[in-house]
């Protein structure tokens, strides 16, 4: 099918931008990145924004930058450019890897990570990189901008806590020592996670001194498994320690089954994708040293 | 109706100026607008593949792009790949090693492979196989694309031209 009609701008600045969404409100107008999942769901007419806002002419709006132990990544620099730069590589290469996961390249040479995370499907792989970093999120309004931590950031399915009026415009990550792993169980490659694990984990001699584990797929947004990060934080990591910390990633949750995995199965891959991602974090926290 | 914007492209080397609705898809633009039937439209959501092109260099899905997006760009479609009735060494080796059944999927396929050996002038069976897995075929089983690829992979390297001519219709 084909997209509805709407009305379109392409504005070069942040505050031209905002100013249309809300000159347009009554329009319910959708801020327009790369793309890659409005635009579907408007072929297929689920959704029928009547006013469209580009943010293709907002150069600021891409790029990567260091800003001393920060990853700053603009909300329109497209997904390919993050799995390519070697200032991810260095700072987030958690990022790195998830974003190789975002889809198929073409997905990726138009997908742009900030449109990702203010769709916040719940079976992406970057709102869980973002909840794992513990990133900000920038957002910028009629009223200036303001930072948003990624945990209050997700609010649910296809929900965040942008305002009608508000633009996300930066990504702010900051950097961690350790290892890291991001991986997931998929139908097919490219496609969505059914279940995907972002794991973080720092090590103090023999021990864990930090560790971070997030979860898509499990519940109606990414989540953190602060339990399982409990078990791990403190503890000499060997398999009883991962398998414990897997019980208590999954110990809470109640997804909700659908046709691509019932609640059981779900539960049954969080806990073995725990496993698996702690396991791979630990190796190349070991392997740094 | 949407009031209409100007946009200005370069598809296959000529420019264009188009009139566009916003809700214009790229894949309409090129098929409808400028006539590049060749492109071909699929799934109409960004799954197929078929409707592949090149966006200053890099691959992207036409039928999830809006032509105004594509305002000030560098778009490559299949036709831009033989060179008169000499085919592209990709699309000599599609034929050589069969890589196409019903051609469906064939124009996104090319221009995906046309991306794959720009990054990586030399790979790997596997790294192929990964890298169209983007693109949906339902005759070859993939194999011989995945052969064709390669083996026009090895003579782009050596620069060895095609080896079939094709009658040009106008």
């Amino acid at each position: 099918m084909k997209p509805p009609p709407f009305s379109y701008a392409a504005p070069p600045t942040i505050a031209e931008a905002v100013g249309l969404l809300a000159e347009h409100a009554d329009a319910e107008p959708r801020v327009l990145a790369g793309g890659q999942s409005l635009i579907p769901l408007m072929n297929f007419r689920l959704a029928e924004p009547s006013h469209l806002i580009d943010l293709r002419n907002v150069a600021e709006l891409s790029g990567i930058r260091l800003d001393g132990d920060v990853l700053v990544i603009g909300a329109m620099t497209r997904q390919s450019q993050i799995e390519q730069a070697p200032e991810v590589a260095i700072a987030a290469p958690l990022l790195a890897e998830a974003t190789g996961l975002v889809g198929h390249t073409p997905i990726r040479n138009s997908g742009t990570i900030g449109g990702s995370l203010a769709h916040a499907d719940p079976a992406a792989e970057l709102p869980a990189v973002a909840l794992a970093l513990d990133a900000d999120l920038v957002a910028a309004g009629p009223g200036g901008t303001r930072t948003i931590p990624a945990a209050e950031f997700l609010r649910g399915p296809f929900s965040t806590a942008l305002a009608a009026d508000e633009i996300l415009t930066e990504i702010r990550l900051p950097r961690r020592a350790g290892g890291y792993a991001f991986v997931e169980f998929a139908r097919t490659h490219g496609n969505f996670a059914i279940v995907a694990v972002a794991a973080l984990v720092e090590l103090d001699g023999d021990r864990i001194s930090r560790a971070a584990l997030a979860l898509t797929g499990v519940a109606p947004t990414a989540i953190r498994a602060t339990a399982a990060e409990d078990v791990l934080t403190g503890a000499v990591p060997d398999d009883a320690t991962i398998a414990a910390a897997a019980d208590a990633a999954v110990s809470g949750v109640r997804p909700a089954g659908d046709l691509h995995a019932s609640a059981q199965t779900r539960i049954e891959l969080a806990r073995s994708h725990v496993r698996r991602a702690v396991t791979l974090a630990l190796h190349r926290a070991q392997d740094q040293r | 109706m949407a009031e209409k914007h100007t946009i200005t492209l370069t598809v296959n080397g000529r420019r264009h100026i188009a009139e566009v609705e916003p809700r214009m898809l790229l894949v309409d633009l090129l098929r409808d607008e400028l006539s590049l039937k060749e492109v071909h439209i699929g799934c109409e959501h960004g799954v197929c593949g078929t409707c592949t092109v090149l966006r200053d260099g890099a691959s992207i899905r036409s039928c999830i792009t809006f032509a105004v997006q594509a305002d000030g760009a560098e778009i490559r479609t299949v036709e831009s790949l033989a060179d008169g009735p000499t085919l592209h060494p990709l699309q000599d080796e599609f034929w050589a090693k069969q890589g196409l059944q019903c051609g469906y999927c064939t124009p996104g396929m090319l221009m995906r492979a046309c991306e794959i050996l720009a990054h990586n002038p030399d790979p790997t069976s596997a790294q192929v196989r990964e890298g169209i897995a983007s693109n949906l075929c339902r005759c070859t089983g993939y194999q011989y694309i995945v052969e064709a690829v390669l083996a026009a992979a090895a003579r782009m390297r050596t620069g060895q031209n095609a080896t079939h001519d094709v009658e040009v219709r106008s």
